[in-house]
């Protein structure tokens, strides 16, 4: 397929004019145009979430999302999260906890905490357990992800304004 | 510098990942992230789409044509051996003249993009000569279909003690494969080099074996190749002898192309083309007591192996030596059959044959209870190992290590057993389609390769003369945090901050002919080869301060960053240049080889294992009996690590290893039709456990009594492996549920995975039963 569809994304902040393929899913271009492979290709039928990206601030599959129909919307990946050195609260908190074994699910996890947080800053434990139930873990038994979340959460910051921006 | 008095960082101290910073902030790099080297190459793959069949012709003229295309390969294209196999030699990288499974591979295409390299594998024309394929273990046994030949365990007189017992059952479990599903799938990444060499990025818990393989099938020797793995998206068995056919054909490729060859494996692809864990029909023949005490049992196990024999061996062994799991068995024949079937060559998955061992013996302490209306964890007391004359295993070990009755006591008092079993049962008596299960079942888990010569460890330790170490051994990271806690070990031994300590890739250039990082012992052989290097330049750096301080070797005193030798004073770093400056070696390979292992596969008697690691766990669940689904209502667990070196990574390793168990036993369902089509080859068609399938309720605890009786690395023992099969309390629980539905009068046939289709099957039957048995009873009065 050619890349020959004009699209224009704000990725991570900065904007980008890029050329896709017709059948290139956000996480082609993230990945193999930008090198930007923070989200991963994990079962690329949009069943496992490593994937995940924030499109205006939702968690999306990025294996599912076509690229150019995001013409002019606004991409966070899990690069783009932190403040220059200082990690956003959710990763702080999945550092802390240390909700992470392989890895393999923790960018997508970590984007769909993240997305929760903006939408429901007073999500209770089964309101996270259910959020993230689409997004899958081989390693852990999720409690310390669920855990991780539900800490970020109490720090009570809101940062829908920051992941969309 | 920090100038606390002790070290902080070393072993026993709850540390982070060591790449946690970079797992959340996307900069961890996995194979498909590297930068890819200009020029490089994508790879499809040409698979069998028959189980069984001869190939009668490979016609790959438009498939090379095809647009993008660079390279085809087929069997004749491979310079050196066409196999990829671990032990036996009989996995060809292609098939040549008969294909033994669906998604075989046939040939491979390399391509500028990877949708042209998969739109030209699937122009490839193969005809076959279809021949019958054997696809279930029944079929198997029944057409003598057979990989390996049967293997038996032998102790006292089996069928003396059965026909003299005053109770005798019989009975008969299905258990269900697993797929790894590792989130990252396979890949590998062949660069070529100068003089033919090439350097191989791999997915793969065993370098060294895909640098061997690699080597020989370019007809090169072992030292032409290089392996290298920083980390793994997951391995869990399925990345041990599984990444030599990928990095094989990339190999394959790149040599032929002379260009670099990406071989990434689509999830569908993954499914259909690698080994899982093996199916197993297990039956038993069980003599006992009126306390329900085994007097004999025989048990015979059939496993699915596939068209190959890959591990198959020492996994069928290993479920031999689980069949016992933590109970004496006076008088006990085992034998297995592994069987060869037109699928997918079964291979390693975390327990590697164990579980399914242990799943039969747990499936007869629960016969053995309901037949004589006892709690099944009286029974189960009354069978542990233990007390006198009661510590040898089938294969004539001696259980030295044993602390079962101890862990049952704290176990049984912390969960409220007996409390709960009551109320369980008066709750059910009152609820006309809920019913609930409660189980406790202890894991005892053997530590070490049984195969003896694997257990042997390098490491290689480098300091800087700035007082930075640079730390390499032959394991890999695939999550459990090998590296970390190898770290922590330098860092002990050093008694320098973990942070001075640099962790890098595995590499087979720095340490050479290692063994895979499995059967749980990643930590206890590379911790230990790591901490025999560091100890080595340790202590030449102590002579070289006994030299420079006046005092004996003996008497210089090696503190936390502060080395003192008579009156002088040196700091780490310190003590480093001087000892670079007066020209000490400051650089150490280390080496381990576990001690005290024996085994003679001929007798089948022996000592396999250095220790064994042992834990337990207590579910509850709740059935609906209309529909068969099911909840897991409260978990709890005590697992014996010995001295963890890293709690917080342990208790990681249990409550992973517990779900993953319980996604095997009792929602992973592999699905093959009758031609060998593997069904659930999808997400979408194989569910693993999400979030929601968590425990309501969940406690784990480390027992804090556990030492490890040997000299292990600081008295720690090995947890990969283990807590998978705390699950089995989970599967016990329900069949528990669904005695309680049928008011204890009768046992359910309960196979493995119990899904709730499973679930309701098996209470149908129950219930026919009951009625036959009703009736049978009515005729005669
Ligand atoms: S890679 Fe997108 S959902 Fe799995
Ligand atoms: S940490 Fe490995 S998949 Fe989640």
């Amino acid at each position: 397929m050619t890349r020959n569809i004009p699209v224009s994304l704000e990725i991570n902040g900065d904007p980008h004019d890029l050329r896709v393929a017709l059948s290139d899913s956000i996480l082609d271009v993230l990945r193999d145009q930008l090198q930007l492979t923070g989200a991963k290709r994990g079962c690329n039928q949009g069943v496992c979430g490593a994937c995940t990206v924030l499109v205006d601030g939702r968690a999306v599959r990025g294996c599912l999302t076509n690229a150019a129909a995001c013409e002019g919307e606004a991409v966070t990946t899990v690069e783009g999260l932190a403040e220059g050195l200082t990690l956003h609260p959710v990763q702080e908190a999945f550092v802390e906890a240390g909700a992470m074994q392989c890895g393999f699910c923790t960018p997508g996890m970590v984007l769909a905490t993240a997305a929760l947080l903006s939408e429901n800053p007073t999500a209770s434990r089964e309101d996270v357990v259910q959020a993230l139930s689409s997004n899958l873990c081989r390693c852990s038994g999720y409690q310390v992800i669920i855990d991780a979340a539900l800490a970020a959460l109490e720090t009570g910051v809101e940062i829908g304004g920051e992941a969309g921006a | 510098m920090s100038r606390s008095r002790k070290l902080t960082s070393g072993v026993k101290q709850s540390l982070p990942h060591d790449s946690a910073h970079k797992h959340v902030s996307g900069e961890a790099l996995y194979i498909d992230d590297i930068p890819e080297p200009p020029g490089t190459l994508f790879a499809a793959f040409g698979m069998s789409e028959k189980a069984h069949a001869e190939i009668t012709g490979i016609n790959l003229s438009k498939a090379k044509a095809a647009p993008g295309v660079v390279a085809v390969a087929a069997a004749e294209d491979i310079p050196g051996d066409n196999n990829c196999a671990p032990v036996f030699g009989d996995d060809p990288i292609f098939a040549e003249a008969l294909v033994e499974y669906v998604g075989q591979s046939i040939f491979a295409v390399a391509a500028e993009t990877v949708e042209q390299a998969r739109r030209a594998a699937r122009l490839g024309r193969v005809t076959f000569k279809e021949r019958k394929p054997v696809v279930t273990i029944d079929e198997a046994m029944a057409a003598k279909s057979f990989i390996l030949p049967p293997y038996t365990m032998q102790r006292g007189q089996s069928s003396r003690a059965l026909s003299r017992a005053k109770h005798r059952i019989q009975g008969r479990v299905e258990i269900g494969g697993q797929d790894q599903f590792y989130l990252e799938g396979h890949i590998a990444l062949a660069v070529p080099q100068e003089d033919g060499d090439m350097v191989i990025y791999s997915s793969s818990q065993n370098p060294s074996e895909v640098q061997h393989l690699v080597a020989h099938a370019l007809g090169l020797s072992s030292n032409a190749v290089t392996v290298e793995v920083r980390r793994m998206g997951g391995g869990f068995g399925g990345k041990e002898t599984q990444p030599a056919l990928y990095a094989c054909i990339a190999a394959v490729l790149a040599r032929k192309t002379g260009r670099p060859v990406k071989a990434r494996v689509d999830r569908d692809d993954d499914m259909i083309m690698t080994g899982k864990r093996h199916e197993f029909v297990t039956t038993w023949d069980v003599g006992f007591d009126d306390r329900g005490r085994i007097e004999g049992i025989e048990f015979d196990l059939a496993a699915r192996c596939g068209m190959s024999a890959d591990l198959s061996l020492a996994i069928c062994d290993r479920a031999m030596f689980h069949s016992d799991n933590a109970y004496y068995l006076s008088n006990v024949t085992i034998v297995s059959h592994r069987c060869k079937t037109n699928t997918v060559s079964n291979t390693a998955f975390r327990g590697f044959g164990g579980p399914q061992g242990m799943v039969g013996i747990e499936r007869v302490m629960d016969e053995i209870a309901f037949t004589l209306g006892l709690d099944p964890l009286d029974v189960r007391r009354a069978n542990l190992y233990g007390g006198k004359g009661r510590n040898i295993t089938p294969y004539h070990m001696t259980v030295e290590d044993n602390v079962l009755p101890e862990l049952f006591d704290e176990l049984e008092k912390t969960s409220r057993y007996r409390k709960r079993r009551r109320e369980i049962e008066s709750w059910n008596r009152t609820s006309p389609v809920l019913k609930r299960g409660i189980s406790l079942t202890p894991v005892k888990f053997g530590i070490s390769f049984t195969t003896t010569f694997l257990n042997q460890a390098g490491a290689l330790v480098h300091v800087y003369n700035d007082g930075s170490v640079h730390l390499n051994h032959g394991g890999t990271e695939m999550g459990p945090g090998l590296f970390v806690k190898v770290a922590q070990i330098v860092a002990e031994e050093f008694q320098i901050d973990v942070d001075r300590v640099k962790i890098t890739a595995t590499n087979t250039g720095k340490v050479p002919n290692t063994s895979a990082t499995a059967a749980s012992s990643g930590t206890d052989m590379n911790g230990m080869a790591a901490k025999n290097g560091a100890r080595t330049i340790r202590d030449r750096m102590a002579a070289f301060a006994a030299d420079m301080g006046g005092c004996r070797k003996a008497e210089v005193v090696w503190g936390y960053d502060a080395i003192r030798a008579g009156k002088k004073r040196f700091t780490f770093a310190e003590l480093t240049k001087a000892a670079y400056l007066g020209r000490v070696q400051l650089s150490a390979a280390g080496f381990y080889a576990t001690p005290k292992i024996h085994y003679d596969r001929d007798k089948a008697t022996g000592r396999p294992f250095y220790y064994f690691a042992y834990g337990a766990s207590v579910s509850e669940v709740m059935i609906d009996t209309l529909t068969g689904e099911y909840k897991v209502l409260r978990t709890d667990i005590l697992h014996d690590v010995g001295e963890s070196i890293n709690p917080a990574m342990d208790i990681g390793q249990i409550e992973g290893g517990f779900l993953q168990g319980m996604g095997w036993l009792t929602m992973e369902e592999l699905w093959w039709d009758k031609a060998g089509n593997l069904k659930t080859h999808a997400p979408s068609t194989y569910k693993i456990p999400a979030a929601s399938d968590w425990p309501e309720k969940f406690d784990v605890r480390i027992f804090e009594r556990g030492r490890n009786k040997e000299a292990t690395i600081h008295r720690s023992k090995a947890v990969g492996e283990p807590p998978l099969m705390l699950a089995i309390s989970v599967f016990s629980a329900i069949g528990d549920a669904l005695a309680g539905a049928c008011g204890h009068q009768i046992s359910p046939d309960l196979n493995a995975p119990a899904t709730p289709e499973e679930v309701l099957l098996t209470l149908e039957d129950m219930r026919a039963r009951l009625s036959a048995g009703a009736g049978l009873a009515e005729a005669a009065e």
